[in-house]
């Protein structure tokens, strides 16, 4: 049995974030690279070579790709080897407070949505959640700083089952027609499809993890991603939604069971500044154990 | 769209800016007062009380933006415009009491394009997400009020060749009408 030391996964958020805010992930770096050499605007092209400067600049000089460093997301995957306690979390807010301090990060956080809105200056709390598996050897956590124009341009719909799959669609292309040039585009949109109201947003953040050069898992949500992508960049709102032919990088979709009633559908916008990362932890979880640690 | 790009001082001259239309590109060199949402809540409560924008606000750019701290020898290490939609409650009543321009990302109301025509003024656009190098723009920067609001709080700046393009211009033509 292996075991997550709450230590552990505060060093890990705390060594990840400063790279998170100021390195572009390289599947989004490589993403508009091809977006640079494929784009047919002119000022989708001038908008294009800004980011790419960006992120030369942000990445040279280590200072945040946006001024919008985000709020913290902090999710662990464990498998059946794998133990936890209550407090797995405990060091994560004091992780991220050190690191928005010492990388000289925006604090974007207030007290309370409707009661308090003071800034709590330390851009805490992080949110954190946790997924069980039934299988062994999985120990990973996912980290993203996510903005907030992205998160505010996202949507949750119940859609019936009648509606289907053109339903789906077609909310989509409004959400990115409507909200898309606010999410700062060329965009990854994260869709979830299935699950209960409060899963399915879950759903679509969870998507938003998959890599841009990983393809789906199998070949139905390969199909549909490359249709929703097709008819997103068709829809001409292009690189920070000035025009163009660049409006999303790609799409991710999340499926899952649902209620014979129900087919619910939430799209979580990421901006092209998508700061996430996976962070496998079993190699240190072994580690741990060879060393006669924690582990048992 | 216009294929050069006009370079403009600020603050700008409202006969200047009757020239300008939507998409075109322009570079910004002088004063710009940052402002968002929670400072946004409190510059209208202090106009409804005295009647006139406070803090020489009169023909000046609001630019909406929460930068990050100082860093790399920069008054910011990155800052770079937040969404103008939700400045939307505020910017009619700021406009008509003599703010020329704002300066964010997405799509503006009805009532801001009609406040833009009615009083000559227009909405800038610039580039979300492109916040490391527009901070190569920023020359200096104070605070000048709302000092407790921390990112949020209202800030003069000074700008360089700071890279914008029209998003509605002072006949209400928006960029974002694809």
């Amino acid at each position: 049995m292996y075991f997550i030391d709450p230590k552990l996964l505060g060093d890990v958020v705390y060594q990840a974030i400063p790279t998170l805010a100021c390195v572009l992930p390289e599947d989004v770096l490589a993403s508009l690279e091809q977006a640079s050499q494929k784009e047919t605007s002119p000022r989708g092209q001038l908008v294009i070579s800004q980011l790419l400067e960006n992120a030369r600049i942000a990445a040279h000089d280590t200072v945040p790709i946006c001024q919008d460093t985000g709020t913290v997301w902090v999710s662990l995957e464990i498998g059946s080897d794998v133990a936890v306690k209550g407090d797995v979390f405990s060091r994560v807010n004091a992780a991220v407070a050190r690191a928005y301090d010492e990388a000289c990060l925006r604090k974007s956080v207030v007290r309370n949505a409707l009661f308090d809105r003071t800034n709590t200056s330390d851009n805490t709390p992080a949110f954190c959640d946790i997924h069980p598996h039934d299988v062994p050897g999985v120990a990973k956590v996912h980290i993203m700083l996510k903005g907030g124009g992205s998160d505010n341009a996202s949507r949750v719909v119940m859609l019936t089952p009648g509606a289907g799959r053109e339903a789906i669609v077609e909310e989509v292309l409004s959400c990115v027609r409507e909200k898309g040039p606010n999410a700062c585009p060329p965009l990854i949109v994260g869709i979830g499809v299935g699950a209960t109201f409060d899963k399915v947003a879950s759903l679509a953040k969870q998507a938003l993890m998959r890599p841009l050069d990983e393809p789906a898992p199998d070949e139905q949500t390969a199909a549909f991603e490359a249709e929703l992508a097709d008819a997103i960049n068709k829809l001409g709102v292009g690189p920070a939604g000035l025009g163009g032919d660049t409006t999303a990088f790609d799409v991710r979709v999340k499926t899952a069971p649902c209620h014979i009633a129900a087919l619910p559908l939430a799209i979580n916008m990421g901006c092209s500044a998508m700061r996430r990362t996976t962070i496998d932890l079993m190699p240190l979880l072994r580690e741990c154990a060879d060393k006669g640690g924690a582990n048992v | 769209m216009s294929e050069q790009v006009r370079r403009l001082s600020l603050p700008l001259d409202k006969e200047e800016l009757k020239t300008l239309r939507a998409g075109d590109a322009c570079l910004l060199t002088g004063p710009l007062y940052t402002l968002r949402d929670a400072g946004h809540i409190r510059l209208l409560a202090e106009l409804e009380e005295c009647g006139t924008l406070p803090y020489g606000l009169e023909g000046q750019t609001i630019f909406y933006a929460g930068p990050t701290p100082p860093c790399a020898g920069r008054p910011f290490g990155a800052i770079g415009p937040t969404t103008a939609s939700r400045m939307d409650f505020a910017a009619p009543a700021l406009y008509r009491a003599g703010i020329v321009a704002t300066l964010g990302k997405g799509r503006r109301s009805k009532e801001v394009k009609r406040a833009c025509i009615e009083t000559g003024s227009v909405y800038f656009a610039s580039v979300g997400g492109a916040a490391a190098l527009l901070a190569k723009c920023i020359d200096t920067a104070e605070v000048i009020s709302y000092d407790e609001l921390g990112t949020e709080a209202l800030r003069r700046i000074t700008v360089v060749d700071f890279p914008v393009f029209v998003g509605v211009d002072c006949l209400g033509n928006d960029v974002y009408d694809v």
